[in-house]
């Protein structure tokens, strides 16, 4: 009990203080590389709640791609980010105080509000039995029988991000020089047939 | 293994949108657009026959999150005729303006299956993939016209737009979900029966209300609409202003009645101010414009506040038979307005001169003269929008009317007559710039004949509603009874 105590609190402070370092960081390189290090740490949050799932899910998207997409937009685009964070300090006192306020009118309402009866149990009355499967095996009995419509849906969505992005970027310019890969296997120029003797070499 | 058969039209739609991809993909560029684009037609044809013969009653499959009934029946035909009709008007465009690449009619198709999934939803997720389907699509169609900032434009700020909006209805649907533990609308009904429900949900459906209230583009969330109608190429304008509106309004009256119905007294003042809203903004702003595009875009908001003035009515508590009027209404409602509307963009797709497409009100002027069969046409077109008997649009606004009366929601119904009268003033002024104002140079001939098929069959149905007007009441009193039963 103890060890999992103290590895959530490790995970949860690393995972913080990398926050606030991607908000603050000088160098825009080392926010990502931050955010990085807050991805992992929030995976490790998600296996100590026994959802090895989002926690494999997590590192694999987020640091795999999103991280690596930020990376490359933050190396690529020509953009001024200590410009950007101007007068960072200045907003802070109004920005904090705004913040506050929403969180105490939050806690507040979700103080005073009644969930209906039964909410919770519905809600996990999909689900098979979490003590006899483990999670990554209970989301794919899911997702691959009771929620097939949504996951082929989702296809679909992603069929058309697909199309729409090539739709809207690509060219097609003249005078390119593509590569044929049958041609090249089929040139005749560069195969030549030889009677050999028998037993002897060329 | 789920029951299948209740969702093949939309299995027969997706699986013809990747083989018109592939068609595409191995042709050659210059006739590709052409032929998928009437195999797109095609397709679109095909599957209003499926949904003919799948239709039975009402069958739900996926574990509940799918439902077929006549009420889906009687939209899809709407969607699917919009859908294929707009494909049919935007062939000559696209050619004309050297767009026209295959990959139009195919994101046209799967925004239709994104259309007949939201018609078809019955669980929270099921409505949102089906918005997200149909929005993605028509985001990349807004902007295919990628070389001019007008229509580039046009694509990022409905995305934008769009984008947010989704942001609201997700929030909605998880604040939902929480406090009541299900997305199923029937299970959400069974939880609400007695017409109690915790703060949460009532707070979850109003977001939900501001996500659909953008996507049919009801006042205040339809700041997107002139723009974007403005910056689309036409033919896609054409498409936005129907198809979607149907898709959207339809799925607006499941959610609400269907998953909510016994809520009505917590979510119908909402729906009443939406509704007022957009109607007196349609008629009011639509006055100054001198773009038709434009004017279309306010005139569509304007139709958007009637049709919601029918879902108020279906949120009345108590009288049943009122409540059914209103969603009856809604669907006679929609109907019309897809007629009259394909038709109006039919003939300003014709707005042509020396090879370049003119989009001021004025660029009419002397129609009457130049082509008098054109100004013909669109005259009974705007007619109708105004809502002068015995036009079908009179009709539209009659059935919402008198539904608004029997729930005794009067100034809902007043305030619709006044509107309406205001309204009135900027259709008739178009037929007035026709008729009246010195002639222009005309338009460039000959109308297509795929044009010509399009503007006679919905001057037809315009003109002719009230002779026969069965097919559509029938229809829609059968779409009605499958949602309202008993």
């Amino acid at each position: 009990m103890i060890i999992q105590s103290l590895a959530f609190y490790l995970f949860s402070i690393v995972a913080v203080a990398s926050a606030v370092m991607v908000i603050s960081a000088r160098n825009p390189v080392h926010s990502v590389l931050f955010l990085i290090l807050a991805f992992f740490n929030s995976a490790g949050l998600f296996v100590l709640l026994g959802a090895e799932f989002l926690a494999m899910i997590l590192v694999v998207v987020y640091v795999g791609a999103v991280a690596v997409l930020f990376m490359f937009v933050v190396m690529m685009l020509d953009i001024n980010f200590t410009a950007l964070r101007e007068g960072f300090l200045q907003y802070l006192p109004l920005g904090g105080l705004i913040g506050l306020v929403l969180l105490l009118e939050l806690a507040v309402i979700l103080g005073g509000w009644i969930i209906a009866p039964g909410a919770a149990e519905r809600a996990a009355a999909p689900t098979p039995a979490i003590d006899s499967v483990n999670n990554t095996e209970a989301l794919g009995q899911l997702i691959y029988t009771n929620y097939i419509y949504f996951f082929q849906a989702a296809g679909m969505v992603l069929l058309v991000a697909m199309i729409g992005a090539i739709v809207l970027t690509h060219r097609s310019r003249p005078g390119v020089r593509k590569q044929k890969i049958s041609e090249q296997v089929a040139r005749e120029d560069s195969i030549e047939m030889r009677d050999m003797p028998s037993g002897g070499g060329i | 293994m789920p029951d299948l058969v209740p969702a093949l039209p939309e299995i027969f739609l997706a699986v013809m949108s990747m083989a018109l991809l592939m068609a595409g993909v191995f042709q050659k560029e210059e006739n590709a657009g052409r032929s998928v684009s009437y195999l797109a037609i095609a397709t679109l044809v095909v599957t209003i026959a499926i949904v003919g013969v799948v239709a039975d009653g009402r069958a739900s499959t996926f574990g509940g999150a799918f439902v077929t009934d006549g009420f889906a029946v009687y939209v899809k035909v709407l969607i699917l005729i919009a859908t294929a009709a707009a494909v049919l008007m935007s062939r000559e465009y696209l050619e004309r303006h050297g767009i026209f690449r295959f990959e139009f009619p195919v994101l046209m198709v799967l925004a239709a299956l994104g259309m007949l999934m939201m018609v078809s939803a019955n669980d929270l997720i099921s409505l949102y993939l089906g918005i997200e389907l149909q929005s993605l699509s028509l985001y990349v169609i807004a902007s295919f016209q990628r070389d001019t900032t007008r229509s580039a434009e046009a694509g990022l700020k409905y995305f934008v737009l769009g984008a947010l909006s989704s942001g609201l209805l997700l929030y909605g649907i998880s604040l939902v979900y929480g406090f009541s533990g299900s997305t199923n609308f029937d299970a959400l009904a069974q939880l609400f029966q007695a017409g109690q429900s915790p703060l949460g949900v009532t707070v979850g459906i109003v977001f939900i209300i501001a996500g659909l209230a953008f996507k049919v583009s009801a006042v205040p969330f339809h700041m997107w609409t002139p723009d974007v109608y403005e910056g689309a190429p036409t033919p896609v304008t054409a498409f936005f202003a129907v198809a979607p509106k149907i898709a959207a309004m339809a799925l607006f009256v499941r959610v609400m009645v269907g998953a909510f119905g016994d809520l009505g007294d917590q979510w119908q003042q909402v729906i009443i101010f939406i509704s007022i809203a957009s109607m007196v903004l349609g008629a009011f702003a639509a006055i100054n414009q001198t773009n038709i595009k434009r004017l279309m875009a306010y005139s569509s908001i304007g139709h958007m506040g009637y049709a919601l003035i029918g879902l108020a009515v279906a949120g009345g508590a108590g009288n049943a038979e009122a409540r059914a009027d209103g969603v009856s209404g809604i669907l006679i409602y929609l109907a019309i307005y897809m007629f009259m509307n394909i038709g109006a963009f039919a003939c300003i797709l014709q707005m042509r001169r020396n090879g370049r497409m003119v989009e001021g009100i004025g660029d009419l002027a002397g129609l009457s003269k130049s082509n008098p069969a054109m100004a013909v046409v669109l005259a009974t077109f705007m007619f109708s929008m105004a809502g002068i008997p015995p036009l079908a649009g009179f009709f539209g606004k009659l059935y919402i009317f008198l539904a608004a009366i029997e729930a005794e929601l009067f100034a809902l119904a007043i305030i619709g007559v006044l509107a309406s009268v205001v309204g009135a003033f900027y259709y008739l002024r178009i037929v007035k710039v026709m008729y009246f104002d010195a002639p222009e140079e005309g338009f460039d001939g000959p109308v297509s004949m795929e044009m010509k098929a399009v503007l006679v069959v919905t001057g037809v149905v315009t003109l002719f509603f009230f002779v026969w007007p069965l097919p559509i009441l029938a229809g829609a009193g059968l779409a009605t009874a499958a949602l309202l039963p008993g």
